[in-house]
């Protein structure tokens, strides 16, 4: 029982040397990690398709360029400034905060804002009692009640009062 | 005693005018962009403005690691756009390096690969597989394919002594004599 015993620990201090080896050795960045930086980027001869699901010669090679750019301890930051270096600012998914591409960034939540004030405003007007347009002279709905009779004769004698 | 009657506030007029001036210019600036979208490519005739292209490690101008469109004044500049995914490019390599190993000796016309959106391995790999001697670099950041507004690869772009360009070919050749006819007009 004893022996099985050393036996089992020796196993297992074995496999666990061994386990790390391999992980050592294994630095080849994997498809996922390079597709996290791949969704990031876009063709550039396709249209609107990101570089993680584009299925030409070209992306292949890209992905593949961005594997050894991360095997050779390139970060992302740098890795796609590689890249809008090299093939433009239109294959970033996220165009830089520079120039005309402010606008992508502030144009829609402006409107969305100018949009909610002005829905805002509209709800208000909509739900405020209305008040009678029926003003100096005016016949239409004075006599609908009586607090109108009265209003209308009271300013009536005021007019009377004034001249 | 006084009554007032409560007054409907509508939206400022500078208001309104500078939502409007400013929908004019954002109206303005998509027409401008698409404009220039549907443009097409470059027509003969055209004058091209001066660019530059970096070249390759071992595809140097006279030591130079970098050339200028001004540098071949007096020159007919023979400039392809290529990229190692494209197989039409391959088609037509091994003829525009024939092309450029028979007029080379001449020092009049110039031959100058553009490498679109491509990866330097790749791309050097192509060169060497079909033995490629010509000046070529990388289109940095599709500078020099944006001014061209190229729509793809191969697009070979011939302009003469004067800096204008006299002749596009879309897509590759089938023969050197194809090459030769659009150089030899501007030649001769």
């Amino acid at each position: 029982m004893k022996k099985t015993l050393q036996i089992l620990t020796l196993a297992l201090l074995l496999a666990g040397l061994f386990t790390g080896v391999a992980l050592a050795q294994d630095d080849t960045p994997t498809d996922d990690e390079v597709n996290a930086i791949a969704s990031q980027l876009y063709c550039p001869v396709c249209e609107n398709t990101p570089l993680d699901v584009c299925p030409t010669e070209a992306c292949r090679q890209w992905r593949e360029l961005i594997r050894l750019q991360l095997s050779q301890g390139m970060t992302e930051t740098e890795i796609k400034q590689y890249f809008m270096d090299n093939y433009g600012a239109r294959v970033l998914a996220e165009p830089p905060r520079a120039g005309l591409n402010w606008l992508v960034y502030l144009l829609p939540p402006a409107i969305i804002l100018l949009g909610a004030f002005f829905l805002f405003r509209s709800f208000r007007e909509w739900t405020k009692p209305k008040v009678e347009a029926a003003g100096v002279g005016g016949e239409r709905g004075a006599a609908s009640s009586p607090e109108k009779d009265d209003y209308v004769a009271r300013l009536e004698e005021e007019l009377k009062k004034r001249k | 005693m006084t009554e007032t009657t409560p007054q409907k506030r509508g939206v400022p007029l500078w208001v309104q005018i500078v939502i409007w001036a400013f929908l004019v210019a954002l109206l303005a600036l998509v027409g401008v962009i698409l404009g220039k979208r549907q443009q097409g490519t470059v027509q003969p005739g055209d004058k091209i403005p001066d660019f530059t292209l970096p070249l390759f490690s071992g595809y140097e101008y006279e030591g130079q690691s970098e050339v200028k469109l001004s540098d071949f004044q007096g020159k007919i500049v023979v400039l392809n756009f290529w990229a190692s995914w494209c197989k039409p490019c391959e088609q037509e390599a091994a003829e525009l390096e024939e092309a450029w190993k028979f007029y080379e000796p001449s020092g009049k016309v110039i031959f100058l690969g553009a490498d679109y959106v491509d990866t330097e391995p790749e791309a050097r790999a192509y060169l060497k597989k079909f033995g490629i001697t010509f000046f070529n670099g990388p289109d940095m950041g599709t500078k020099i394919s944006q001014l061209f507004r190229i729509r793809g690869v191969p697009e070979t772009y011939f302009i003469d002594q004067n800096g204008a360009l006299y002749y596009v070919k879309i897509g590759p050749f089938l023969s050197v004599d194809e090459i030769k006819s659009i150089i030899d007009q501007k030649l001769q």
